[in-house]
């Protein structure tokens, strides 16, 4: 009765044959490897464009030498470009309104006078992060700036200021987009959505194609089980996911520079999830797709939401609950969150557990409807 | 009495490789296969005949399984062809209609994997032997996608072939084969069906159909006879006369309203006139024997049946 269980010989067969078509398809192959390279592309140059020269207005209610050696060490620091002297507090506001700043740093009345008591004053840096990405490297560079420029006035009885903490409390004001996305958050990420989007749009078409030429009526007179066909589909495809994933990294690390903190192997153990899982969902719109066009066209149904809602593009947390609440399904967004843990956290399997579950979920129920939906018959 | 008969039924039905009673498919509410009754036996070579979109395509389907009947029940090879799918499928070969072997894998690849997903045991030497007996060893390295029709027909029969069926169930194998291929086609077939295979065919090629054991002819999913040739030409009850001489298209005009009348062809030089009432058909044909033309009663073509038979079952059912 070996017809009625899953049989190795029969995945294998398949295996190879996939194998195979997938070589002669040089096409297809070569917008698997392609569609990496150019999303890498596209999403880099946010990455490498840490813009300097930003403009910068300078609201000062201190006339002292500490807020001069503060204003000219922010004048000269690349970041910056000292643009407007903002007299009033209704003027700087318009100023970055209007966008013709992109930061303000407000100086206090008492600055001087808090410094000297070793009340560590604090200084206020809006910021429009409208474009986070855009100002991140600037906020940084600000807090060094704060924290430094002033030991030189302090030398003498006022030496003692300078211990940790730092003499001024820099407070940062992100105006428009309270959450932040630092460059790094993107390669990683960039994992996650070329295996989407590849991976749901290929299986979805490697089994719309057999019906679609015929071929699926030979297929399925012969013994060959549902689960056989499937798997043997899917293992052809995962390698391809890997090939992906090890481009990206590559890229991430040599062009990029993003540092790979976590374990590569905890990383790749879980990438076997998440692309089952994507494969699982391809398989399962085959089933309900009639041609190759409707397949294409659902995979774009799934893979936009998966980029929208998942935290790749806008931050998770600033999304309304309904959108929250449909990105938590999706499984790009755990394994986001997974892969930028293990990548810059360096984080453990511990740690990832709670997002790793539902994507294991995911995969089981998918897996689930596509298997009970693939119909052994032609009707 | 309905013990013994139950008995004889079984005793049968081992040397019956299809015995079905009843096959019914409906798409949507249209029957395509109504109530089907068919009894092949094994090292048969049995004709399937009907018009296009008759339901041959689709009783073959429901057969091994790819669609499910909605009524009716029997046995392939023994085994059910409602509960054992799994088992009939391992012991068929079915040559679809549309050429559905993979276009992008070569003739060695695709038998390759035809016979992997067979299990087939000493694959190499079965693709090998295969390969060889059906002409194809010289364009084993083809991709089947760049084949001519007439190729493509003899590499799904060589791929059908590969797991030693014990049934073949073919759906117009040799539509498209140049005459020399089809002869070598049926060559194949006989020397199957000597070995013991079981051959269920679908053809539009009368001279096929003479060549089949026996014949079912169908038309609009309704079995309208069967049996063998001679017994098919003979249970229709027609006759058909042949007229020569000249101008027999203006003949054919004017015969075709004339009674007892059903069937007017013409065959190169000569006209088929038929009709099932012999007499009323020989006073309307006789009237040309007079003038320069002359009118000899021959015997039908299974041809001419097949097309009364048609004709008639429009009357029936539209
Ligand atoms: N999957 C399907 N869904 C709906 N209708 C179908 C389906 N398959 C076949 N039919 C219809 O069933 C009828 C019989 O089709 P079938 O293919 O069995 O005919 P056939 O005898 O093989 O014809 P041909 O000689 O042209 O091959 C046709 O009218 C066809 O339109
Ligand atoms: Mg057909």
């Amino acid at each position: 009765m070996s017809g009625h269980r899953f049989n190795i010989h029969r995945f294998a067969a398949i295996v190879v044959k996939e194998f195979i078509q997938m070589r002669r398809d040089r096409l297809t192959f070569g917008m698997m490897v392609g569609i990496p390279m150019i999303q890498l592309i596209l999403f880099g140059f946010a990455i490498n464009s840490n813009p300097t020269k930003l403009p910068t207005a300078i609201l000062c209610a201190d006339q002292s030498v500490f807020s001069r050696t503060l204003t000219t060490a922010v004048k000269n620091c690349d970041y910056f470009l000292f643009t407007h002297e903002a007299r009033n507090e209704a003027e700087a506001r318009s100023l970055l309104q209007r966008g013709e700043v992109q930061f303000v740093l407000c100086i206090p009345e008492d600055f001087s006078r808090k410094l000297l008591r070793g009340e560590r004053p604090s200084t206020l840096l809006e910021a429009d992060a409208t474009d986070p990405a855009a100002t991140g490297g600037a906020v940084a560079a600000m807090t060094e700036l704060v924290r430094h420029s002033l030991d030189r006035d302090l030398q003498g009885p006022l030496r003692h200021l300078i211990a940790r903490p730092a003499p001024v409390d820099l407070r940062v004001h992100r105006h428009y987009n309270p959450e932040i996305i630092t460059q790094y958050n993107i390669v990683p990420g960039l994992i996650g959505v070329v295996l989407t989007m590849t991976m749901v749009i290929i299986t979805a078409l490697a089994i719309t194609r057999e019906r679609e030429r015929g071929t699926m009526e030979n297929l399925l007179s012969t013994p060959a089980r549902p689960a056989e066909v499937m798997l043997g589909k899917l293992v052809p495809y995962i390698l391809v996911g890997y090939i992906q994933v090890a481009l990206v990294l590559c890229a991430a690390r040599f062009i990029f520079h993003v540092p790979l903190t976590g374990s590569l192997f905890l990383l790749t153990c879980v990438m076997l999830v998440f692309i089952a899982a994507n494969l699982a969902v391809g398989i399962t719109f085959s089933t309900v797709a009639h041609n190759q066009l409707q397949a294409m066209q659902m995979s774009f149904f799934f893979f936009l939401p998966s980029i929208l809602l998942s935290g790749f593009m806008f931050p998770f947390r600033g999304m309304p609950l309904w959108a929250q609440c449909i990105g938590e399904v999706l499984p790009l967004t755990h394994f986001l969150r997974i892969v930028r843990g293990i990548l810059l956290k360096g984080t453990g399997l511990a740690e990832i557990l709670p997002e790793l579950w539902p994507l294991v979920l995911f995969l089981v129920v998918v897996m689930g409807v596509g298997i009970k939906r693939y119909r052994q018959t032609l009707d | 009495m309905s013990n013994s008969l139950d008995e004889l039924v079984s005793s049968e039905a081992t040397d019956l490789a299809i015995d079905v009673q009843g096959a019914t498919k409906r798409f949507g509410g249209r029957t395509v296969v109504n109530s089907l009754e068919m009894q092949v036996k094994r090292g048969e070579i049995y004709g399937f005949l009907g018009p296009n979109g008759s339901g041959k395509t689709t009783f073959l389907r429901v057969l091994c399984g790819l669609l499910r009947p909605d009524g009716g029940s029997g046995h392939c090879l023994g085994y059910d062809i409602l509960t054992q799918s799994t088992e009939i499928k391992r012991h068929v070969g079915y040559m679809t209609q549309r050429f559905s072997f993979y276009e992008d894998l070569s003739i060695e690849e695709n038998l390759n994997f035809i016979a992997r997903i067979y299990e087939v045991r000493e694959r190499q030497a079965a693709v090998e032997q295969s390969l060889e007996r059906l002409g194809l060893t010289d364009r084993r390295r083809q991709l089947a996608g760049v084949l001519s029709g007439g190729w493509k027909q003899r590499l799904a029969l060589a791929a059908c072939l590969i797991h030693k069926p014990q049934l073949l169930l073919l759906d117009e194998p040799t539509a498209g084969v140049d005459p020399k291929a089809r002869r070598d086609f049926w060559e194949e077939i006989y020397h199957l069906a000597a070995e013991g295979l079981t051959v269920l065919i679908t053809t539009h090629y009368m001279d096929e159909a003479e060549r089949c054991h026996r014949l079912a002819y169908i038309a609009y999913g309704n079995l309208l006879t069967r049996g063998t040739v001679d017994e098919v030409v003979r249970r229709a009850g027609l006759t058909t006369w042949e007229l020569t001489g000249p101008d027999l298209a203006g003949v054919a005009k004017e015969i075709r309203p004339l009674p007892g009348v059903e069937q007017v062809v013409a065959f190169g030089n000569t006209l088929h006139v038929s009709g099932r009432d012999s007499a009323r058909l020989e006073s309307s044909v006789m009237r040309w024997q007079s003038r320069e033309h002359r009118c000899a009663l021959i015997e039908s073509s299974l041809e001419d049946v097949f097309i009364s038979l048609m004709d008639q079952s429009l009357d029936n059912f539209k």
